[in-house]
């Protein structure tokens, strides 16, 4: 049950992001591009998904179990410390160049799409090199 | 009122709150944060108990855009990037949404929902560097 109910958050998810047009690398450049013909879309899928997350984040709060009876894996508060920003510096940058971030080049990798299917590739990979040389888990 | 309506865009917004239906799904069922870096990520330390769900929800991911085909048209997808660039940007944003312990879902949808001053300042970081990329190919560099 667990697993099913990933699997339809997933096909939401990805819905979603068809949904809202960022399942197009130009609109999330577009955004990005402030200097350029800015294009605010972006922005109101954030406003969107965050309204509604807001919400959910508020309830979840309240709870010590999932519906499904496991724990609540809700992040507590740390530190912002050199990794999250330096981590962060570097996914802007390739956010950047490419316009995909993880969840599109997933959905992207649905419609067959050969660009991106490299551009998943090399993230996999980054992930890869990430677990070899710096995780301390 | 109307001229301010037309303003909205619709399919924007819509996106967005079943983005946020998703997030709440996983979050009431599962327990889980919906941040796709770190469901994949999860997935190169092996544990236990660990690995169906997260290979469920990226499944799920991948073929929603057969699901959609099925009722609607795709939109246009439009990559210029070259594939030299391409890799490049894939091998920064697999390592950096690690090292950075989250993306734009992560981060960006539930972090803010949460109002994580870890995901606020992670946000900022990743769309400032993100306006820079752009602004230096598009606007100086002009590759």
């Amino acid at each position: 049950m667990v697993s099913f109910i990933a699997l339809i958050a997933g096909i939401i998810f990805g819905l979603g992001i068809i949904a809202s047009g960022m399942v197009n690398p130009a609109l999330v450049l577009a955004f990005l591009d402030v200097a350029g013909d800015w294009d605010a879309t972006l922005l109101w899928v954030m406003g969107g998904a965050v309204t509604v997350g807001t919400i959910a984040f508020m309830l979840a709060k309240k709870r010590k179990q999932s519906y499904l009876g496991l724990p609540m894996k809700i992040p507590g508060v740390a530190k912002i410390d050199s990794r999250l920003l330096s981590g962060s510096l570097l996914f802007g940058i390739g956010w950047g160049i490419a316009g995909i971030c993880p969840g599109p080049a997933l959905v992207l990798m649905g419609t067959g799409n050969s660009d991106a299917l490299v551009f998943l590739v090399a993230m996999l990979l980054g992930m890869g090199i990430y677990q070899m040389t710096q995780d301390r888990g | 009122m109307s001229i301010t309506f037309d303003l909205i865009p619709w399919h924007a917004l819509t996106g967005g709150f079943v983005i946020g239906i998703a997030v709440t799904l996983l979050l009431f069922f599962d327990g889980r944060i919906a941040g796709i870096s770190g469901i994949v990520g999860g997935l190169y330390r092996v544990k236990k108990g660990d690995i169906s769900w997260r290979v469920a929800f990226i499944f799920g991911l991948v073929v929603s855009a057969l699901i959609w085909k099925l009722f609607f048209d795709m939109p246009p997808i439009q990559i210029e990037t070259s594939h030299v660039m391409l890799a490049l940007a894939g091998l920064l944003v697999g390592y950096g949404t690690r090292l950075g312990s989250g993306c734009t879902s992560g981060h960006g949808v539930c972090g803010l929902s949460r109002r994580s001053p870890r995901s606020i300042a992670a946000t900022v970081v990743f769309m400032l560097t993100g306006f820079a990329a752009v602004y230096l190919l598009r606007h100086v560099l002009t590759v």
